[in-house]
């Protein structure tokens, strides 16, 4: 019986602890696809439209839509998503206690 | 003075620093107004940014292996940010990038949104998983990953023949600046840069490279912002060029018409005239001149490329955490941002002040001979980077008359806009940062590899710390001097070559390193399966398209990495899928390395 009960209480704990890996790697994943899916849009995405952008009447600091995109607009769009990124991963891995310690 | 430990003083330090270069650059202006010749003031600029690189590299000499290969895992966030940019951009980035796009506009600037966005793939896709695996080269990482020796070697062989094709651009770089600022032979140059080089990271492998490089960031961007801000200020363009200058733009479309761009072609027996490398102005500046899957397949290449060139990588390696190496790669792309949101500023200057009429520094449209008589485009000719010719015969200097070599639009144009000379001998030693930090990197990369992964790894695991170390030195010089010679001789133009080392890289270690994180089922089998056969299908591209001329799918010799690394994909999958999944524990090491927390995998020394 008390065997039985130290066998449900391990295969409990392992099974949680794997759980509680699964689920910070799940919204890992998560915010993995997010990023990739802004990424996606400003890298490649909005460059199928090169010739629409051109003759765009979104005209950000007076620049041609698509000649802003490439010389500044993606460009930080990319510096702030990998804040962004760094910032939300940074949550997710505190959320489940994976974080590292300061003296490490 | 600096209390206490190094790494808490480097604010200090470096604040110190910059201030010093600053006051050098006032004293040298001073120098020129009492009469120093331009030469002497070329001379000044890069001998002594030079001798500060290597007195640094001096200081950070090393007997320890983590300090070698890693720079002890302590180099705090913003600076390693610094270090990666003076890292990544290069002579290409620094000399090439703006005249590219003064020639090629649009059509060029994917090479912008490539070189930025493969930083995004760097921090969510692989360098956090990395830095937790706690490697020291990127082979150590598939080697132990994967397991066995087979799959070490295909990443150092993937690592060497991307690494080495980009060196040597660089190291003809820092020939070619060395050799206008100190007035020496070209082929002598190239190894008093491969010296300088050397002299950088020898002693202190890593740790030197790294604090070297984050001087040379702030000598290369003060070097590229300075005549920036100063040309679009005396010109009446704005404040700050980089919100201000639509009106420039607008106005050069209009003079593009005004001067009928593209109306008048040069005849072939016109175009012979023209000296080798330089070109004229054919695209509109700011006008769409190319198909989406052009522009999007080279930005592809150069994004999945900065993801996989190891000298980026390891940078990453020698922060003090995961956290840290994440946050650090922000860091890496806001300093690059700088620099790369500028050049296209810059060509738009510089385009401006050589075409408006308008303005005093204008040439289309005076005569000939008056253009001949410039004293800047006296010494420009003098030294193959501009030409004019009057092929229709009607005395006036006409669009299509015009003729610059690319590197010109960076070097020339504070001359030009008529800057002081001591600006030029400013950006002569920013180049020659750029070209020395990059070269320093990859020369790093493959020697480390070479030292650690197949010497000691693989030759002789029970080799000293004295001894592995003599031996990663001896490999760094050899490495160095076979660069140095294939530069020497000049085979391929510094932009074609560094876009190939990204095909390069892209093609053999992409999706091997990806999937090493972000798969469990891959295994050695398809991980070297991938590896030699997606460089071997880029490759062979890469031939195939070079002898036949033809292409497939419009994918250019600048766009192999797609076959490189469809092929790698696909092999690594069906190979994997076909052959056993990898064991238990390397099943928990992936797990381990998919969490920030707990021992890294390698040990602290190893």
């Amino acid at each position: 019986m008390s065997f039985w009960v130290m066998f449900r209480l391990l295969t409990y704990r392992e099974g949680k602890k794997m759980s509680k890996q699964q689920q910070h790697w799940e919204k890992t994943r998560m915010l993995l696809f997010i990023t990739l899916a802004i990424w996606f849009v400003f890298s490649i995405g909005i460059f199928i439209f090169g010739a629409e952008m051109e003759a765009s009447t979104i005209r950000p600091l007076g620049y041609p839509l698509s000649y802003y995109m490439t010389c500044q607009g993606s460009l930080g769009i990319f510096v702030i998503l990998i804040f962004w990124f760094a910032n939300r991963q940074e949550k997710i891995d505190e959320e489940f206690g994976y974080t590292e310690r300061e003296d490490d | 003075m600096f209390k206490g430990k190094f790494i808490d003083n480097l604010p200090k330090i470096y604040g110190t620093y910059t201030g010093g270069f600053i006051v050098f650059i006032i004293l040298m202006a001073i120098a020129e107004q009492a009469g120093m010749s331009a030469k002497l003031i070329g001379i000044f600029f890069v001998a002594f940014t030079v001798l500060i690189y290597a007195l640094i590299g001096y200081l950070s000499r090393t007997m320890q292996t983590d300090a070698y290969y890693v720079a002890g895992r302590q180099v705090p966030t913003v600076f390693n940010g610094m270090a990666t940019a003076a890292d990544w951009m290069s002579g290409a980035s620094f000399v090439a990038m703006a005249g590219g796009i003064y020639f090629k506009g649009y059509g060029y600037m994917a090479l912008l949104v490539g070189w930025t966005g493969g930083y995004v793939l760097v921090a969510s896709l692989l360098a956090p998983y990395l830095r937790k695996f706690g490697c020291y080269t990127v082979p150590d990482f598939i080697g132990t990953r994967y397991g066995g020796n087979l799959a070490r070697l295909s990443a150092v062989i993937v690592l060497t023949v991307a690494s080495f094709t980009y060196v040597t651009a660089q190291i003809n770089a820092t020939g070619t600046i060395a050799s206008v600022a100190l007035d020496i032979d070209f082929k002598i140059a190239v190894y008093v840069g491969l010296a300088s080089i050397l002299m950088c990271s020898m002693l202190g492998g890593m740790r030197a490279v790294t604090w070297t490089q984050v001087a040379q960031y702030i000598v290369l961007i003060i070097a590229y912002l300075l005549p920036v801000f100063w040309i679009s200020n005396k010109m009446g363009a704005g404040v700050f060029p980089h919100f201000m200058l639509a009106d420039e733009v607008a106005r050069i479309a209009e003079l593009e018409a005004q001067f009928g761009l593209g109306e008048v072609k040069n005849s072939a027996a016109d175009l012979k005239q023209v000296p080798k490398g330089l070109a004229g102005i054919t695209k509109a500046h700011a006008e769409v001149n190319t198909t989406p899957w052009k522009f999007i397949s080279l930005a592809v290449c150069m994004m999945a490329g900065t993801a996989s060139l190891p000298h980026v990588m390891m940078r990453y390696f020698t922060t003090p955490s995961v956290k840290a190496a994440r946050r650090s790669v922000g860091w890496s792309l806001f300093f690059i941002f700088l620099l790369y949101s500028s050049a296209p500023m810059l060509a738009t200057l510089s385009k401006l002040s050589l075409m408006d009429p308008n303005l005093a520094t204008g040439i289309i449209g005076k005569s000939i001979a008056e253009v001949q008589a410039i004293d800047w485009y006296q010494n420009w000719n003098q030294a193959n980077l501009m030409f004019v010719s009057d092929f229709n015969g009607n005395g006036t200097l006409e669009l299509n008359e015009f003729f610059m070599g690319g590197k010109a639009v960076v070097l020339a144009t504070p001359e030009i806009a008529g800057l002081p000379y001591v600006i030029s001998g400013l950006v002569a030693a920013g180049g020659m940062a750029a070209a020395m930090s990059t070269a320093d990197g990859l020369v790093l990369a493959i020697s480390n590899a070479l030292s650690h992964d197949i010497y000691y790894k693989m030759i002789n695991p029970r080799a000293e710390t004295a001894k592995r170390l003599i031996v990663a030195r001896v490999l760094l010089v050899l490495i160095g001097f076979a660069g140095a010679t294939i530069a020497a001789l000049e085979i391929q133009g510094i932009l074609g070559s560094v876009i190939w080392a990204f095909d390069f890289a892209m093609s053999g270690l992409f999706f091997p390193l990806v999937l090493g994180v972000w798969w469990k089922r891959a295994n050695a089998q398809g991980a070297v399966a991938g590896m030699l056969g997606g460089l071997a299908a880029g490759t062979a591209y890469l031939i195939w398209t070079r002898t036949t001329g033809q292409t497939f799918l419009d994918i250019t010799q600048l766009t192999f990495g797609i076959v490189g690394s469809t092929v790698s994909f696909v092999l690594m999958v069906v190979v994997s899928l076909l052959t056993k999944a990898p064991d238990a524990a390397t099943q928990r090491m992936v797990d381990e390395v998919r969490i920030p927390s707990g021992k890294a995998i390698l040990g602290k020394q190893h």
